[in-house]
């Protein structure tokens, strides 16, 4: 059996004239951590709109394991196993740690109208039981963010505010884990820090995968298997970090050199 | 916290329910027109002081600490009221119309403050309940529960087809649909004949479980219980109840889902909340809540017609949510007595009464944006943030 769980072949996206992603080929391995880099406007956000089901791709295939994914709606992708964060954070800041966390853990929650309104007791002992999975899930990341479980995400700074996305994603047990540029607006302390809980993320997880959008090839170059460059909407490399950074082409389009 | 703390909390708590309770009665007996004024400002300071201070928090956290005992005593404490006001006519007819008005504004806090649809057709959904209920009350011999749930249950369903064409779009266009629709129910009562056009309907009196509510019960010689005392009895009863439902619907995996619908519909998605599904349930229990209330109310009345449903008293019922506190069906009451009560004893304002909620809407939302009780964090049960 092949351990390739993710394939896009001839991913396209357009916007009207503007063609924001251009016949895509992509390939995710079970487990793995590829980087996704290019420059501003080059499609990387824009393919993770489109697996995620926020753009309908306007030509391709996208292929989860063994079914067909291809322009299905966010909440089915979620429901095949499919999570991410947002590079713009898109949590609820009026509501609670515990709260923006079972935001991602939906498809575990009962959502009748009467298990909620008139089974109490049993409903008690299901958020009793998500609490204590949250807290633990806090807890490897940060025990003092663990701590603030029912404090106000507005209250939160910045890392921690990462991290409560992160673990949105993470809580349902997905397959797949899409990060769109975690590190934006932290310190490079921050960025280390948060880089470090993936890393011991996977290596809990070791099933796992993960593509992990990124401006810090430094980070990049630390944590990822694998990476794909893009320009244009287009692929223009990949391989491991070291095969893309000497890539004349990257080299041009993205680190500025000749 | 230590057990002393608590039993000031308590005793704290029932102070201040008797003191609601005192101040509700000399309200809707006050009748010198600066005793009313008095009182009303008396009121809205001391809201806002105990919102200021924290008192209100934690009044509501003793409250939600032991929901079922505040529900118990608030409860008791206004059906006591009724004993004690039960042969003044017209204080049991504000008391009655309150507790409905904030019934039905706890059905557009279901819809606004959760879900985020902002409903101006609350009035219209009411006038669906009273006019269902009038057409089945004269026509047919069906008990009046059913009556009533039938309201109620055309408010939802005629609210649930309404909504279709709003979930495909975002923004305000729920605003937009929903003033179209209160406009076009108060054209379509007046020039539909078989609702009575202009004049209206009238309506039965309730009868539930064989008590008719509009029997005369004298006391005494020359003294008797009005029978409003009944239908005031009745809607504290039925706000007490949609309060808890709308409380439990908060303290549940659906409050959170319907917080996630209005807070980030991209977000929600993406974490397989199904919007559309989340809207219409809000829309569709909250207009059955509204259409309810809407029943009682026109049986109450014993008539109605299209003028008592406009696109005004909408905005009135909307003006109730964003004074109370969206998001806080607790608030919606003193709001409800407050918006309800005031125009009908100050003639001074009574003219001027759109004006002055207009008015009122507007410093709420640039000085108090969260209303007088602000709505607090989600406590899924008693003693949460000790879990």
């Amino acid at each position: 059996m092949s351990s390739t769980l993710l394939s896009a072949q001839g991913l396209t996206v357009r916007f009207g004239g503007l063609t924001a992603l251009n016949g895509l080929d992509f390939h995710l391995e079970r487990g793995e951590l590829v980087g996704l880099i290019g420059p501003n406007g080059s499609g990387k956000t824009t393919f993770f709109n489109a697996l995620t089901g926020l753009y309908r791709p306007s030509a391709g295939r996208v292929q989860l394991g063994a079914d067909d994914i291809t322009g299905l709606s966010p909440q089915r992708v979620y429901r095949a196993g499919i999570t991410r964060t947002f590079q713009r954070l898109r949590l609820a800041l009026s509501l609670s740690v515990f709260d923006n966390l079972m935001i991602g853990n939906h498809r575990r929650l009962d959502a009748g109208l009467l298990g909620n309104v008139l089974h109490r007791a049993r409903l008690r002992a299901d958020i009793e039981r998500n609490v204590e999975q949250a807290r633990q899930l806090l807890r490897r990341f940060s025990a003092p963010l663990a701590a603030r479980l029912f404090d106000p995400v507005a209250q939160l700074p910045m890392i921690d505010r990462r991290r409560v996305e992160v673990c949105r994603a993470l809580i349902s047990d997905p397959r797949i884990l899409l990060l769109d540029e975690p590190s934006a607006g932290m310190t490079q302390e921050e960025t280390r820090a948060l880089m470090d809980d993936l890393l011991a993320t996977r290596s809990e997880h070791p099933e796992l995968a993960m593509v992990l959008i990124e401006h810090e090839m430094g980070v990049i170059e630390r944590v990822s298997d694998r990476c794909v460059v893009l320009n244009y909407g287009e692929k223009i490399a990949e391989g491991s970090y070291r095969q893309v950074a000497d890539d004349s082409r990257v080299r041009s389009a993205y680190l500025g050199e000749d | 916290m230590s057990k002393r703390a608590a039993r000031i909390d308590i005793a704290l708590a029932l102070a201040a329910l008797a003191g609601c309770a005192l101040f509700t009665g000399l309200f809707l007996r006050a009748e010198a027109q600066w005793e009313i004024a008095v009182l009303a400002v008396l009121l809205a300071a001391t809201l806002y002081a105990a919102g200021r201070s924290g008192v209100a928090a934690r009044l509501e956290a003793t409250g939600a600490a032991h929901p079922r005992a505040a529900s118990l005593a608030a409860g008791a404490a206004m059906l006591l009221l009724v004993a004690l006001l039960h042969s003044s006519h017209f204080a049991l007819l504000m008391m009655a119309t309150v507790a409905l008005f904030a019934t039905a504004c706890m059905g557009l806090t279901l819809q606004f403050g959760y879900a985020g649809i902002t409903n101006f057709a609350g009035a219209a959904f009411f006038g669906i309940g009273g006019y269902t209920t009038a057409v089945l009350a004269t026509h047919t011999g069906v008990p009046h529960l059913l009556v009533l749930l039938a309201g109620g249950a055309m408010a939802g369903l005629i609210g649930s087809l309404l909504i279709l064409p709003i979930l495909r779009t975002r923004g305000h266009y729920a605003a937009l649909v929903t003033i179209a629709f209160a406009v076009l129910f108060k054209t379509f009562l007046e020039v539909n004949d078989a609702l009575g056009g202009p004049q209206g309907l009238k309506v039965p009196g309730l009868e539930l479980f064989g008590w008719a509510f509009n029997r005369r019960i004298p006391l005494g010689e020359d003294r008797e219980i009005s029978f409003f005392a009944s239908y005031a009895a009745l809607s504290i009863v039925l706000a007490l109840l949609a309060y808890s439902l709308v409380k439990r619907v908060e303290r549940s995996w659906l409050g959170l889902s319907l917080d996630a619908v209005r807070v980030d519909e991209t977000a929600a998605a993406c974490f397989g909340i199904d919007i559309a599904r989340w809207k219409i349930l809000a829309f569709t229990l909250g207009n059955f809540l509204v259409g309810l209330a809407g029943g009682i109310y026109a049986m109450m009345l014993g008539y109605i017609a299209p003028t008592s449903f406009t696109f005004g008293d909408s905005l009135i019922m909307v003006s109730i949510v964003i004074l109370g506190g969206l998001g806080n069906p607790l608030g919606v009451i003193p709001a409800a007595l407050l918006v309800v009560v005031l125009p009908e004893k100050l003639q001074l304002i009574q003219e001027y009464r759109f004006l002055l909620f207009a008015v009122v809407v507007m410093l709420i939302l640039v000085f108090r944006p969260d209303g007088l009780l602000p709505r607090r964090m989600r406590e899924y049960f008693a003693g949460w943030k000790r879990a």
